[in-house]
C-alpha cells in the first residue's frame, strides 16, 4: 500500500427505511480502506448499496453503526474535502456553466479574478470552452457531465466520489469520457471512489476494484487491476480481458442472487 | 420573419375584442338592449375621458393600486417564506400544515367585515384582507415547489461548503420558483377580486368605491368606464407579470 490510508470504512451497517413497509438492511459490516491517490471502483449488482456507501462517505446520510474516517477524522457531514459527481449531473439548472463552476469557489478565500481564472481553467480542461454562458438545459448529456466534473474539480477537493457518473451517457460518449477522466486523474492524482455496475469500466479506470455482494451489501473481494492504461489497445490485451473475466465471474454470482431476491 | 408576422398575430389575437366592442356599440345604438343597462361604448369612452380629466379616476385608482400592491407584496414575502420554511422543517410543517389546509378553502371575502372591525374604513383593512387572501396560494406554491427540490442538488451545494441556510437560499428557493410563480399569479388575480369587493362594501376611495358610487347615482356610462378600467388593469398586470416570469425562468428548457 502506498501512502497513508485516506478513507477508512469500518464495520458500517445501514438500513434503508422506506416510508411504507419494513426497514431493509442495505449494508452489512462493510470494511474498506482506500489509500491516498488511489482510484478505487465500487462494483456490484443494482440494489447492493454501493451508492449508499458512497453517500455515507460523502456525509449525506447519517452513519448508524461502525465508523468512517477521512484522514483520521470521523465523517459527520458533507464537506469540500470530498467532491461528489452524480449520475444525473446535479448541475444547478438556473445557473450557467460558468456560475455552476464558480459556486464551489465562492466560499474559498480567493480574489474574484482568481476565482474566474480558476473556473475558466477547469472549463477549458473538460473541453467546454465557448459554453460558459450556456444553461445546463442547453447542453448534451456528455457536456453536462463535463460541466459537473469541472465544477467538482474546481474547488480542489482531496478526493472525488463518483456515483455512476457515466451511467446516463450513450456508449460512445461514455468511452470518450472514461479516457478523459483517466487523463484528468493522472494529472491531478486525487483519491477517487467510482461507483459503477459496468465491469469493463471498473477494470479500465480503477487501480483496484471492490466487488460488493448482493443485498445486504458487503465487500466480497478487492481485485487488483493495476496495469498500463495508456495503451490505446488496452481493451484487447490478454491481461485486460482476463481481468474482466475474473471480475465478471465474481459479479455474476451476485447479480444472479440479486435477481432471485427481487420480489416478482 | 417574426418582425413581419408579429403585428399580424397581434391583430388576429385581439380581433375578437374588436368584434365584441362593435357588437356592444351596435346593440346599444340599435336599441336591442336598453341604453340604461348597456350604454353605448362611445358614451362610456366619453365618460372615461371626463373621469380622467376631473382626476377622479387617477386618485381613486392610485389609492386602489397602493392597497393591492401593499397587500400583495406582504403576501408574497410572508407567504413565500412560510412555504419554504414549512418544506424545510418537519416541526414547522406539523404545526402549520393543518392550519393552511383549514384556511385555504375559506372564502376570504367573508373576512371583509372582520378586517373593517379591526382596522376601520381606510387602507389598513383592505391591505390586511388582501394579505390574508393572497398569502395561502403563495405559501402552497412555494411549499410544493420547495418539496420537489432534487436531493442531489442539495447535497451538491452542501458538499461545496454551503451551510444549511445558504443551501436553502441557493437551492431550495430557486427550485421552488416555478411553482411559486404560479401561486403568485393566482394571488395577483385574487388581490383584484378582494380589492374591488371590499371597496364596494366599505370604503371612501378606490375603484370599488367609485363603481358603487357612480352606480348609485345613475351615472352608468361612468360606472362602465371604471369597470372596464379595472378589467384592463388586471389584464395588463397579468401580462406584465407573465413576461417578467418568462425572463426569470429562462433557464428552463
Amino acid at each position: 500500500m502506498s501512502g497513508p490510508a485516506q478513507i477508512i470504512v469500518k464495520d458500517v451497517c445501514h438500513h434503508y427505511r422506506p416510508s411504507v413497509g419494513r426497514d431493509v438492511l442495505a449494508l452489512e459490516n462493510v470494511t474498506l480502506e482506500v489509500p491516498e491517490r488511489e482510484f478505487l471502483a465500487l462494483l456490484g449488482p443494482s440494489g447492493c448499496g454501493k451508492s449508499t456507501l458512497l453517500y455515507l462517505i460523502g456525509g449525506f446520510l447519517p452513519i448508524e453503526t461502525g465508523k468512517i474516517l477521512v484522514d483520521g477524522k470521523p465523517v459527520t457531514g458533507p464537506g469540500p474535502d470530498r467532491g461528489i459527481v452524480f449520475q444525473n449531473f446535479a448541475l444547478f439548472p438556473w445557473k450557467t456553466v460558468r456560475k455552476n463552476v464558480l459556486y464551489g469557489l465562492e466560499r474559498q478565500p480567493l480574489r474574484r479574478e482568481e476565482r474566474e481564472k480558476r473556473a475558466q481553467a477547469f472549463i477549458d480542461l473538460v473541453g467546454l470552452t465557448g459554453f460558459e454562458e450556456s444553461y445546463p438545459s442547453q447542453l448534451s448529456g456528455g457536456m453536462k457531465q463535463r460541466a459537473a466534473i469541472a465544477r467538482t474539480l474546481a474547488f480542489d477537493p482531496r478526493m472525488l466520489l463518483m456515483d455512476e457518473p457515466f451511467g446516463a451517457l450513450d456508449a460512445q460518449t461514455r468511452s470518450l469520457m472514461q479516457s478523459e477522466l483517466l487523463a484528468i486523474w493522472e494529472k491531478t492524482r486525487k483519491t477517487v471512489i467510482f461507483v459503477t455496475h459496468d465491469v469493463h469500466e471498473a477494470v479500465y479506470l480503477a487501480e483496484r476494484v471492490a466487488v460488493m455482494s448482493a443485498r445486504p451489501g458487503r465487500i466480497k473481494t478487492v481485485v487488483d487491476t493495476r496495469f498500463d492504461k495508456n495503451d490505446p489497445e488496452v481493451h484487447r490485451t490478454k491481461m485486460f480481458v482476463d481481468k474482466v473475466d475474473e471480475v465478471w465471474n465474481l459479479v455474476r454470482e451476485e447479480a444472479i442472487k440479486a435477481l432471485e431476491k427481487r420480489p416478482s | 420573419m417574426t418582425s413581419l408576422a408579429a403585428p399580424r398575430t397581434v391583430v388576429v389575437r385581439y380581433a375578437p375584442l374588436l368584434i365584441l366592442a362593435l357588437a356592444w356599440e351596435a346593440a346599444s345604438r340599435l336599441h336591442l338592449v336598453s341604453s340604461l343597462a348597456l350604454p353605448p361604448l362611445t358614451d362610456v369612452a366619453q365618460a372615461w375621458i371626463e373621469l380622467v380629466q376631473s382626476g377622479e379616476l387617477v386618485t381613486n385608482g392610485l389609492s386602489s393600486l397602493y392597497r393591492a400592491g401593499a397587500g400583495l407584496a406582504l403576501a408574497i414575502a410572508i407567504g413565500g417564506a412560510l412555504g419554504i420554511v414549512m418544506a424545510s422543517s418537519r416541526p414547522v410543517n406539523a404545526m402549520l400544515g393543518p392550519l393552511v389546509e383549514l384556511f385555504y378553502p375559506m372564502p376570504k371575502s367573508a373576512l371583509i367585515p372582520v378586517t373593517v372591525l379591526w382596522l376601520g374604513f381606510g387602507d389598513g383593512s383592505k391591505i390586511l384582507l388582501i394579505f390574508l387572501g393572497c398569502t395561502l396560494p403563495v405559501t402552497i406554491g412555494a411549499y410544493n415547489g420547495a418539496r420537489g427540490s432534487d436531493r442531489h442538488l442539495i447535497w451538491s451545494a452542501r458538499s461545496m461548503g454551503a451551510h444549511r441556510l445558504r443551501m436553502i437560499w441557493d437551492v431550495v428557493v430557486p427550485s421552488a420558483l416555478p411553482e411559486l410563480v404560479n401561486g403568485v399569479r393566482t394571488a395577483l388575480a385574487l388581490s383584484f377580486i378582494l380589492l374591488v369587493s371590499s371597496e364596494l362594501i366599505v370604503a371612501r376611495q378606490g375603484f370599488g368605491y367609485l363603481i358603487g358610487y357612480l352606480g348609485a347615482n345613475g351615472s352608468y356610462e361612468a360606472m362602465f368606464a371604471v369597470v372596464l378600467t379595472v378589467a384592463f388593469i388586471g389584464f395588463l398586470f397579468d401580462r406584465a407579470y407573465q413576461s417578467v416570469v418568462e425572463r426569470v425562468l429562462r433557464w428552463r428548457e
